[in-house]
Parts: C-alpha cells; sequence; structure tokens
C-alpha cells in the first residue's frame, strides 16, 4: 500500500515540473514518510480486515532508503514480495504439481484402461501401483490433478469477479447499494455452504466440470467480498480518490485506476485462499459422489478407492496420493499466501527476535529519522 | 439493546433468505423431483398416472397451486413444524428423523470445534508470545494440516488406527451389541468410544487456522503502547500475556469462530460420511442418494438454523466481551 501511495506523490511531483526533479532526496523522504504517516490513522483500526491493509511507516522509509542511491529502481519490484525461502518453496511445489497436470496426461497412458492385474503394489511397471481393476494410478493421478487444477483456477477467478462486484462496487458507491450489497454478502456468508452446494447439485442432472464451477464460485465468494469492501471503504476516503473525485474524474475510472492497484496484493491473497477453498470442496464434493460426471479430480479418485474398498483391503497406494497432493498444493499456497500478507502487513514478517535487533542497527546507522516506531 | 435488535433484525433476514432459498430451489433449477422419482421408480415396474399424482401430492409441489400460494404453504409448513414425510424411511416425518440425528452431530462436532478453537488459541497465545521460537517456526507445519482435506485426514487414521492398529471401531455411533441409545453409563462410553477419532480428525485438520490467526493477532497486540506499560510497570510476564496481551488479541478470533462453523459443518458432513457417523451429514446424504426432496430440504433447513443460531449467539457474546462494537452500533 505504501508503495503505491509513494508512487502517487512521485507522479504529482513529475508532473509538477522540473523543480520538483532538484529537490534534494533527502527532502524526498521526509515528504514520503510525512505522507505514509498521515495514512496510519485512516487505516489502523481495529478491525483485522482492515489491519491487513495498514501500512506502516517502515515500509515507506525502507522503500524511500533503498530507492534513493540510483532513483530509478523498477517501480513494480516494489509490489511484488521478497523472494523468502517460504515463497520459494511454495512456488517451487505449484510449479511442479501444475507441470505434473499439464504434462503428465500427455505422457502417462489411458487412465480408465483396465488391466488383469488388480492391486498391484507401487514399484516396477507402474512407479504408484493400479487399482481394484488394475488402473494405473499414476496415469489417473496426472489426469486428476488437471481436473483439479482447471476446477480451482476457475472457481477463483469467478469467485474473485463475483466478490469484486459485491465488495468493491457497493462499497465505493456507497448508500442503500451498500447495504443491500453488504446485507446479501453477509447472508451468503451464514448460509453454510457446502450443504447448499450438495442439494443444488442433487438436482442437478448431468453435471459438467463447468456448472460444478459455477455452483462452487456462486457459494464460496462471500468471505472474500466482506474482505474488500472494508479495505475499500479505507481506500475510498483517502485523499487522493476525494481529489480524483473533486476533479471530475468518472466513478468507474477512479474504482479501476485509483483504488483496483491498491487492492492488487489484498485481491491476490484472496485469489490464493478461493483457489485452495474451491479444491477442498470440489474434493469432498466429489468424495460424496456428487461431482462432475465423466471427468477425473482428486475427489473422484477418493470416491472410486472409498467403492474399490480400498480402506478395507489396504490398497493405501490409491487413496493416500491423491489426498497427499491436496494437501501439498494447499500448504504451498498457503505459504505464497503468507508472503503476501507479509508485503501487506509487515508486522507479520516472521524474522527471528535476533534478525530485529540487527536490522534495527542497521537502520539507526543509514537513516537520520531514527525516530520510526519498529 | 440497539446493538441486539440489530443483529436479531439481521438474522431474521438472513433466516428468511435461507428459508427462500430453500424454497425456491427445487423450483428454479431444471430437473423435476417427481420426473427424477418416476425414472428410478420406473426401473422397477410401470408407473401409474395415479402414483404419479400421489406423488406430486407428496412433494407439495402440486401444479395447480400458483408459486405464492405454494410459498405461503411451506411457511406455514414449516413454522407449524411440518417439513412433510421422509420417502427414505416412508411413512416417518422428517422432523423426527433428523431429531435422531442431530443429537450425534451437535455433540460429537460441537466438542471437537471447541477443543480445536482451544488448543489452536492456546498454542497461538504462546507462539505470538515467544515470536521466532521454536512452537512459532513450527506455524507453517500446522497450516500445512489445514490444507489436508478433513475427509482424507479421517481416511488415513481410519486406516491407520481402526484397520491398521484395532484401536478404534471402523464405522458408526455406538456399539449395538454393548448398548442402547439412553442415559446408561454403558451407551455412552460406547458413544465416546465411536465419537473419539471423528472428533479427533476435526481437531487436528482445524486448529491451525486458529493458531495462525491469534498468533498474528498477538503480535500486533505485543507492540501496542499498553503492553509497554504493563511491561514498565513491572508486572508479571505471564499476566502480561494472558490478562492485557492474549485478551484483547482473542477478539478476532471468536468473531471468527462464528464464520467458521459454517464451514465446519460443511467439513464434518464429509467427515461422517467417511465414519458412517450416525449424524445429519450422512442423513442428508442418505437422503440425495434416494432423491428423498423433503428430507433433504427439511435437513437443509435444520443446518442453516444451527449455523445462523450459533452465529447470534458468537454476536450477542461479542457485544459482551468487547464494548466497541456496541458503541459502534
Amino acid at each position: 500500500m505504501a508503495h503505491e501511495s509513494s508512487r502517487t506523490v512521485d507522479d504529482a511531483e513529475t508532473a509538477s515540473g522540473d523543480a520538483a526533479a532538484t529537490v534534494p532526496t533527502s527532502g524526498r523522504t521526509e515528504k514520503e514518510i510525512i505522507f505514509s504517516d498521515l495514512e496510519v490513522p485512516a487505516t489502523a483500526s481495529t478491525n483485522m480486515a482492515l489491519r491487513k491493509n495498514s501500512a506502516s511507516p517502515l515500509t515507506a522509509t525502507f522503500a524511500a532508503v533503498r530507492t534513493n542511491p540510483p532513483k530509478k529502481a523498477p517501480r513494480w519490484r516494489s509490489v511484488l514480495p521478497p523472494m523468502t525461502p517460504k515463497l520459494a518453496t511454495g512456488l517451487i511445489l505449484i510449479a511442479a504439481i501444475v507441470l505434473f497436470g499439464v504434462l503428465g496426461p500427455v505422457f502417462l497412458g489411458n487412465p480408465r484402461s483396465i488391466r488383469d492385474i488388480g492391486r498391484t503394489p507401487p514399484g516396477g511397471e507402474f512407479l504408484l501401483g493400479t487399482t481394484q481393476t488394475g488402473q494405473d494410478v499414476l496415469a489417473q493421478l496426472a489426469h486428476a490433478t488437471q481436473g483439479s487444477l482447471l476446477i480451482g483456477l476457475v472457481v477463483g477467478v469467478l469467485a474473485l469477479i463475483l466478490s469484486m462486484i459485491f465488495g468493491v462496487i457497493g462499497s465505493y458507491v456507497g448508500g442503500w447499494l451498500d447495504e443491500s450489497f453488504s446485507l446479501f454478502t453477509n447472508i451468503m456468508l451464514v448460509i453454510p455452504g457446502l450443504p447448499l452446494v450438495i442439494v443444488i447439485s442433487s438436482y442437478v442432472e448431468d453435471k459438467t466440470i463447468w456448472v460444478l464451477a459455477v455452483v462452487l464460485a456462486i457459494t464460496s465468494w462471500a468471505a472474500s467480498a466482506r474482505v474488500l469492501r472494508s479495505v475499500t471503504l479505507s481506500l475510498r476516503s483517502r485523499d487522493y480518490v476525494a481529489a480524483a473525485r473533486v476533479s471530475g474524474e468518472k466513478s468507474w475510472r477512479i474504482i479501476v485506476v485509483e483504488i483496483l492497484p491498491n487492492l492488487i496484493p489484498v485481491l491476490a491473497s484472496q485469489f490464493v485462499l478461493a483457489i485452495i477453498a474451491a479444491i477442498l470442496a470440489e474434493a469432498g464434493l466429489s468424495y460424496l459422489g456428487l461431482g462432475a460426471s465423466g471427468t477425473f479430480t482428486w475427489g473422484t479418485m477418493l470416491f472410486q478407492a472409498q467403492n474399490g474398498f480400498a480402506l478395507t483391503l489396504g490398497t493405501w497406494w490409491w487413496f493416500v496420493p491423491p489426498g497427499i497432493l491436496i494437501a501439498v498444493l494447499g500448504g504451498a499456497l498457503s505459504l505464497v499466501n503468507f508472503a503476501i500478507d507479509e508485503v501487506v502487513n509487515p508486522k507479520l514478517r516472521t524474522t527471528t527476535l535476533r534478525k530485529d535487533k540487527k536490522r534495527l542497527k542497521k537502520r539507526l546507522h543509514t537513516t537520520t529519522e531514527g525516530g520510526v516506531p519498529v | 439493546m440497539r446493538y441486539i435488535a440489530r443483529k436479531l433484525g439481521f438474522y431474521a433476514v438472513a433466516l428468511w433468505g435461507a428459508l427462500t432459498v430453500n424454497f425456491l430451489l427445487p423450483r428454479m433449477l431444471p430437473g423435476n423431483p417427481v420426473d427424477i422419482l418416476v425414472a428410478k421408480l420406473s426401473a422397477r415396474g410401470p408407473v401409474t398416472d395415479e402414483l404419479r399424482d400421489s406423488l406430486e401430492l407428496l412433494l407439495g409441489g402440486a401444479p395447480d397451486q400458483g408459486i405464492l400460494e405454494q410459498y405461503w404453504v411451506y411457511l406455514v409448513g414449516i413454522f407449524t413444524g411440518n417439513l412433510g414425510i421422509s420417502i427414505t424411511y416412508y411413512p416417518v416425518p422428517v422432523v423426527e428423523i433428523i431429531g435422531q440425528a442431530l443429537p450425534w452431530t451437535l455433540v460429537m462436532i460441537g466438542i471437537g470445534t471447541l477443543l480445536a478453537f482451544i488448543v489452536g488459541v492456546a498454542l497461538g497465545m504462546l507462539a505470538g508470545w515467544k515470536r521466532g521460537s521454536w512452537l512459532d517456526n513450527l506455524v507453517p507445519v500446522t497450516t500445512m494440516f489445514q490444507a489436508v482435506p478433513y475427509f482424507w485426514l479421517a481416511l488415513v487414521l481410519l486406516y491407520i488406527l481402526s484397520v491398521g492398529l484395532g484401536a478404534f471401531p471402523v464405522s458408526g455411533g455406538y456399539n449395538y451389541n454393548v448398548a442402547q441409545p439412553g442415559f446408561t453409563w454403558d451407551f455412552v462410553g460406547t458413544a465416546i468410544y465411536h465419537g473419539t477419532l471423528p472428533a479427533l480428525t476435526i481437531v487436528i485438520s482445524s486448529f491451525g487456522g486458529w493458531l495462525l490467526g491469534m498468533r498474528n493477532m498477538m503480535v500486533s497486540t505485543l507492540s501496542e503502547d499498553y503492553i509497554v506499560t504493563a511491561e514498565a510497570k513491572g508486572l508479571r510476564p505471564m499476566r502480561i500475556m494472558t490478562a492485557y496481551a492474549a485478551r484483547n488479541a482473542v477478539l478476532p478470533s471468536v468473531a471468527g469462530f462464528a464464520i467458521s462453523l459454517g464451514f465446519v459443518v460443511s467439513g464434518s458432513i464429509v467427515t461422517e460420511q467417511v465414519f458412517s457417523y450416525p449424524g445429519i451429514g450422512s442423513t442428508l446424504l442418505q437422503a440425495v442418494n434416494n432423491s428423498d426432496y423433503a428430507l433433504m430440504q427439511g435437513l437443509f433447513l435444520v443446518i442453516t438454523l444451527a449455523v445462523l443460531g450459533a452465529n447470534l449467539i458468537v454476536d450477542l457474546l461479542y457485544g459482551v466481551i468487547d464494548p466497541r462494537t456496541r458503541a459502534n452500533g
């Protein structure tokens, strides 16, 4: 957030002419700090969702200190989370699973072909063994990965769009629209999702993967709409938004140009969460036998394993791999989410106490305004 | 008082919304319950027109009634406790079936969820208090548990502990040979024995979320001025941690508890299926598999009511423990 706001200051300065360019860099730093300090009271609220957005003056200082000497450091870099081991692990795991889901179905054989070697343990020709009817578990897993990833992505995008409509537009426009959108969101939030999905899907015959995605999206957008609403509410009262409104900008332009860029970290985090939720919900639904027909997902694999008495016959290689992949993908996505959260809320950084002290010392040497609270 | 009235008003509207969704769903979606049932029945033998008519009457979908009239009949039916008659257990009323299944789910899931909340908040408090300690570094591991699907964890635990080691029963809510349902020690004993593993899976897979939320709030709260003041006054660390930091940090978790209940109910439906637990979840699935629409609607209604009720209680409680919410209205 702080980076974005300093961007606006920056732009304003360049726009105001060459005089701004001659201002000594230390002056700019001070200005930025003052600016971000002004913002803090607006965001430091008791609401946890709002807290996500609160930019500590610390980030502004760091950004300023970092960008001072070369001046033209690429701006987008400061928006990206720093590459921590956690984030790297998450990204590598996600990349590996996506690769498996994309390339696996091409190279591994038909997941449906039946052989007379039922319940072969892992090893040899079939790396993950075979099912009750001699189907290759690895091939099934590859197809299932593709199906689950597709569902997660589609539902994530749809839920994000819905939550933006109800969260951002409502709270920006305000008045009765906000009231009714907010009421609707809160109602959707308290109506339990999976039972609703179960009831809906029992009425729909011949479910395709797309129908399932729409049903899951309809029941899962409410939580992130609420988060987006509270963040937007704090953004729309900022000075630069007021300035844009006074200068006669159209509403949609203010939302797209002034508000949305500042929402990007929150949106990214909500998107990641939506993907996790969608994959889990789909797996549960398919495990109950209510999933999309004729498609492989991790959930349908577990459903088939349950129906093939994998548990009682001890065919663990049939039902363990899909669950592990769900868990690993979910864990990797939440690692990425941690990294995003730490950008949004620097207080959460899990540096050890020792590192904190070291950093504090360093900062005292480099900055003149050492009084910034930690 | 105004706070309570506002909350009650909201939940009244939410309840009405849920009831209406419940009413509209079968009428809006393409599949017609009667047609589905007739198709199922015709596999067993010819279906006469009289049977079809009686099915329509049974499902309450009298086609010559207007939609508003149907809506009115539906609302009156709910408030008089008439949810129709189940087809699966014909001719037992839906209310009776729900009454039998509800206690199982309420007790097992209630205890599991509460335990998960208490364990998660307590560990989160410690992790936030000693930021960077070994406990704090374990936080990502516990969130990994959270990414594990409830029911898959249940499958694995069932496979290892019940099928493999024989430490817990494989399925059911109690042992038919030991005791019949009732308030006897034998029955309570066997019910606890059967309910331990399902409750344990709920605790394991959901305490990570509470831990993380509490830990983050602790870290934020510890940088507040009143903590420094408390330290400067020379209070014991134990007292600062519990009475100053944790007491304030726990507020969002309490609010989150209400919202999470919906997810808990959702997750436990699938968990119940894994353990063949005789609760609401497996009954709902039975209804779905038998196209028992009256039972399905009734169960959805009860689940929604339970979640709304729990939310209302937490909201009212929140007004008591955090006076600011009352002031802001």
